[in-house]
């Protein structure tokens, strides 16, 4: 006996097995991705007042990904589309548009990362704090490219505060108390940041991944079993689509509010 | 109808005609079927047919098992003779585990570390596979008429994440430091305050398990909603697939959560975030070096978001199980079918949002605590209904008390005593003098020991015939279930006493130094003390304990002798009216040589008419003057 | 899956700009509600742009996952899985808050 409904429909419930597959992984996705939103609010919703940041993360660059994934799902769609009508020269200009912009997309997020990693709170001993990137440093000074403020709830709210100036500051290592980078380990927000963007980036990467397997030697398959291909192409398409999804939520949790 | 039988072309050959041309006509075949020359590695380490990668979940889980009760066994030696060196296996210990258990003797530390590793084998490495992974991957395909899992690869990858899981999980033993110490439930900010990386494993491992489930689930799920042979509707399912539908549900839905608790408590423990600990932390005396600002609660809510669901995936395999047992050995149909299939979904509803009766302790309001302990107790009504429906199937059948059956039947009381101990543990109020006693530990044991486990036990006597064409020994069964029964009860039975007297769980001395503290301060009858009565009572429970141990290895040599020298019998030696009775055994790869074509519900025993007393779900309904089925199928 | 009358890939092209618009219209608003004066308070603000990106949401869910055309087996399942979640988070979020008067810390 061969495994039936692998490529048609089951008649009762009219879809074939991959597709149920997918969205039952999608739903308990949906509970992963939960857990951690919850985490979020929970975590947000607890936090002493004015201690939660805004306008720590670059909306710009930001909004650049959402439309550059918002993008990406339009092609992954045209892609099943022109497998359905048998176009397959369509579909490899399609979901190479869907790579090239989900690689886009993670070089983007690797910049944000780097942005944040480079980006120093420092603790003076005479009560006050320095902020901002690290330009260099070397055992008796550290150069950053930013400012000093003496309470630290200024460096929380910045959509309130106008431009931030960036001035270079060097600073001698015996005047600091304490240097921390802007890592998951320095506030809630951060952890949650990389965390969750984290966990999205590696989503993007595994849904790159087989894309781009189904994309060059997985589509050999078309030649043999153009319908199960066809298949193939929509499920790995719901996958990325619920990726889009999850940013579209982690866009405005994390950059807007 | 008709159309869809022609989509499944029955298969040109069974196994056994497949072997006989296997000599002369290698190269013919060769294209046709990738399983053609399985050799030994392919057959059987990466198979991704489903019995085979069922046989791997049973025969480590059940490893696993062992193992973690042996672990139970040295921590009943520490609690009842503290500070003892261990006899026999105590120069063992400290020979592999080094300074935590110098002198044979084992440490607090060591203690906490058994502890939780218990747990976690027991639940995760144990019986969740047994249970869902190793009967559900062997059983459902074969009961539901399919020729294997919808996603055989799929299949294959969730059992070496599972072992990958375990192998993580095991290995954290022998690193500096030792196993996690933070119990099964890992509460941070225990479970990242504590000095080892064993519960950087712990994280790790359980990431693999719930990945394995994950995967498992979604298959179990599409199998079940996709490959029903034709004429299996849903209400002629066996009851058993219904359990491990709502299984697959709870693990697919409730698992997710933990994963990301996971998730956040390796971030805690490896990038230094503050997801569960709180501003002021102060670990050792000193305050923590830590961002701050997470919240403790926040893990415990996301575990007993999985946690409770958990305890319906240990029960409700094992319930389908003995739903099968009782209904073929009875020789009647079950009683309330249709009432064990909406109960068990409304199990597998509610279970989702009853999690927060494990925190009535956290500081939670009243509002909350009613709400969760109103829907704790809606919970039970479901669970008493499947209970009550298995003890009226037994009324007025004529019942054989072979050795699956007996498992089953001392299922119904045993169970029945688990789970009404619960409404106690339910109720806030009375939680709040039970909660982390001895009597939480005697309450979910009695539902998973002698309540799950023994039907498993009845569900692997039962099935055994199918998988190998032999029986397993009678008598020696016999034996494994009365010796069972007996140090069941008389480990777990004291345990409710026990913790009403007030003795907590969790104390590597068994509250030996507590109660001598409290006791020398005022008498013997000051609040918290333990009198000399409950403290023995350890040693009664140890040798139990040890008398149980020993009592499962007639089980252990009658399940591998058996695979050689039990009686041989037949394709369906029970009589049972299942399909997976109906099929070749040991089913060959595909499982049906022709699809098989249901006609009647699952349990349709002496039918008036019928020269047997069962009649097969595939048995085609007879022409003219037959009896219309009186079972719950329309 | 509309496998019984046949695909036109002009008219696919056309709703995919359609909801290419509407997206990039939704991701606009949210920014324009982000930076509205600071007398809005930001819990205004967050209400506001979950709704827009809830639209955002059922625009990709709705249209290109296809799941307005899908099969109520689907939906079934991603009715109880968002009931689950709400619960997730709704009964998490209310336990934390409802504390026993007087205990809590700030």
């Amino acid at each position: 006996m061969e495994i039936p409904y692998t490529v048609k429909p089951r008649p009762d419930t009219g879809i074939y097995n991959a597709k149920v597959g997918i969205w039952l992984f999608l739903a308990s996705e949906v509970m992963l991705f939960g857990g951690l939103f919850s985490a979020y609010v929970l975590l947000r919703v607890g936090a002493d007042e004015g201690y939660w940041p805004h306008g720590w993360l670059d909306v710009r660059l930001g909004t650049l990904n959402t439309v550059l994934l918002a993008l990406s799902a339009i092609t992954t769609l045209l892609a099943w589309v022109a497998c359905k009508v048998g176009q397959f020269g369509r579909f490899k200009f399609f979901h190479a548009c869907t790579i090239v912009l989900a690689l886009t997309f993670l070089g983007v997020k690797m910049y944000e990362y780097h942005d944040k990693w480079i980006h120093y709170e420092i603790k003076l001993k005479d009560g006050r704090f320095a902020d901002g990137h690290m330009i260099a440093s070397d055992d008796t000074s550290v150069t950053i490219e930013g400012r000093y403020v003496t309470d630290e709830k200024a460096l929380y709210d910045l959509r309130s505060q106008g431009p931030i100036p960036r001035d270079e500051i060097k600073i001698s290592r015996s005047d600091i108390l304490s240097m921390e980078n802007y890592g998951p380990w320095h506030n809630t927000f951060l952890a949650l940041y990389f965390t969750l963007t984290g966990l999205h980036a590696l989503h993007i990467l595994g849904g790159t991944l087989v894309i781009g397997y189904l994309w060059g030697p997985g589509s050999r398959m078309w030649k043999k079993d153009p319908e199960r291909f066809t298949n193939r192409i929509e499920v790995s398409g719901l996958f990325w689509h619920f990726v889009d999804l999850v940013w579209i939520f982690l866009f405005p949790v994390l950059y807007l509010t | 109808m008709n159309s869809e039988i022609q989509q499944f072309p029955p298969s040109r050959h069974s196994t056994v005609s497949h072997e006989q041309e296997h000599g002369h006509s290698e190269d013919a075949h060769h294209q046709e079927n990738a399983h053609h020359e399985p050799n030994f590695w392919q057959k059987y380490i990466f198979s991704s047919d489903h019995k085979i990668i069922g046989l791997q979940y049973g025969i480590t889980s059940l490893a696993f098992m062992w193992l973690a009760l042996m672990l139970m066994l040295l921590m009943r030696w520490q609690i009842a003779h503290p500070g003892k060196p261990v006899p026999i296996f105590g120069p063992v210990l400290a020979s592999i585990l080094g300074q935590p258990a110098a002198g044979g003797v084992i440490s607090p530390d060591l203690y906490n570390s058994f502890g939780a590793m218990h747990g976690t084998m027991m639940i995760f490495l144990g019986i969740v596979p047994l249970a869902f992974a190793a009967f559900g991957n062997y059983v459902v395909p074969l009961m539901i008429g399919a020729p294997d899992m919808a996603f055989p690869r799929v299949n294959m990858a969730s059992y070496q994440a599972y072992f990958l899981g375990s192998l993580v999980m095991f290995v954290s033993f022998f690193i500096p430091g030792g196993a996690a110490q933070a119990g099964w439930t890992s509460y941070s900010p225990l479970a990242t305050s504590i000095p080892t990386h064993g519960q950087l494993f712990w994280i790790i491992g359980m990431v693999l398990l719930i990945t394995s489930s994950l995967l498992g689930a979604v298959n179990f799920i599409a199998t079940i909603i996709q490959l029903r042979a034709p004429g299996m509707t849903w209400m002629r399912l066996p009851f058993f697939v219904w359990a491990q539908f709502v299984t697959a549900f709870l693990l697919l839905l409730a698992f997710p959560p933990l994963e990301a608790a996971s998730l956040m408590q390796l971030m805690d423990n490896v990038a230094h975030t503050s997801f569960f600990l709180p501003t002021g932390l102060a670990v050792g005396g000193n305050l923590a070096h830590i961002s701050g600002g997470g919240s403790p609660l926040l893990w415990q809510h996301l575990f007993w978001f999985l946690g409770h669901p958990e305890v319906y995936v240990l029960i409700l395999p094992a319930m389908g199980a003995v739903c099968e047992i009782i209904a073929n050995n009875t020789r009647k149909p079950i009683w309330g079918y249709k009432s064990l299939v909406y109960s068990v979904l409304t199990i597998g509803f509610l279970s989702f949002i009853v999690w927060a009766h494990h925190m009535y302790m956290t500081g939670m309001g009243t509002k909350i605590s009613t709400f969760f302990q109103a829907t704790t107790m809606i919970i039970s009504i479901p669970s008493v209904i499947i209970l009550t429906c298995l003890f009226i199937s037994l009324w007025g059948g004529s019942i054989r008390f072979n050795t699956p059956m007996l498992f089953a039947l001392a299922f119904l009381p045993m169970f029945g005593i688990g789970g009404l101990t619960g409404l106690p543990l339910g109720f806030n109020l009375s939680d709040v003098h039970l909660h982390d006693t001895y009597y939480v530990i005697a309450h979910f044991h009695y539902v998973v020991a002698p309540g799950t486990i023994f039907g498993l036990f009845a569900g692997l006597y039962y099935w055994f015939p199918k998988i190998t064409g032999r029986k397993m020994n009678e008598f020696w069964g016999r034996v494994h279930f009365v010796c069972s029964l007996i140090f069941m009860n008389i480990v777990f039975m004291p345990m409710f006493a026990q913790g009403m007297a007030g003795m907590l769980r969790r104390m590597s001395d068994g509250g030996a130094n507590y109660s001598a503290a409290m006791n020398s301060r005022a008498g013997a009858d000051v609040v918290g003390g333990l009198s000399d009565n409950m403290m023995s009572l350890h040693v009664w429970i140890l040798w139990a304990a040890i008398a149980l141990g020993i009592a499962q290895i007639p089980f252990i040599i009658n399940l591998f002798w058996s695979i050689k020298h039990g009686e041989k019998v037949g394709d369906n030696p029970w009589q049972a009216t299942t399909l997976e009775w109906q099929a070749p055994t040991p089913p060959p790869h595909g499982n049906f040589e022709h699809v098989p074509h249901v006609y009647r519900g699952p349990y349709e025993y002496s039918v008036p008419g019928h020269d047997t007393d069962f009649t097969p779900q595939n048995e085609p309904e007879r022409p003219v003057g037959s009896k219309v089925s009186l079972a719950t199928a329309h | 899956m509309s496998d019984s009358h046949p695909v036109d890939f002009k008219s696919y092209l056309q709703r995919c700009i359609f909801i290419f618009v509407g997206v990039l219209c939704a991701i606009g608003l949210m920014i324009y509600i982000s930076y509205l004066p600071p007398h809005y308070s930001w819990a205004f603000k967050v209400a506001l742009i979950l709704c827009v990106a809830s639209i955002n949401a059922f625009l990709v869910a709705g249209f290109l996952m296809h799941l307005l055309s899908e099969k109520k087996l689907i939906y079934t399942l991603l009715v109880f899985t968002v009931f689950f979640f709400v619960g997730l988070m709704g009964l998490t979020l209310y336990a934390m808050q409802d504390f026993p008067m007087g205990t809590m810390m700030h």
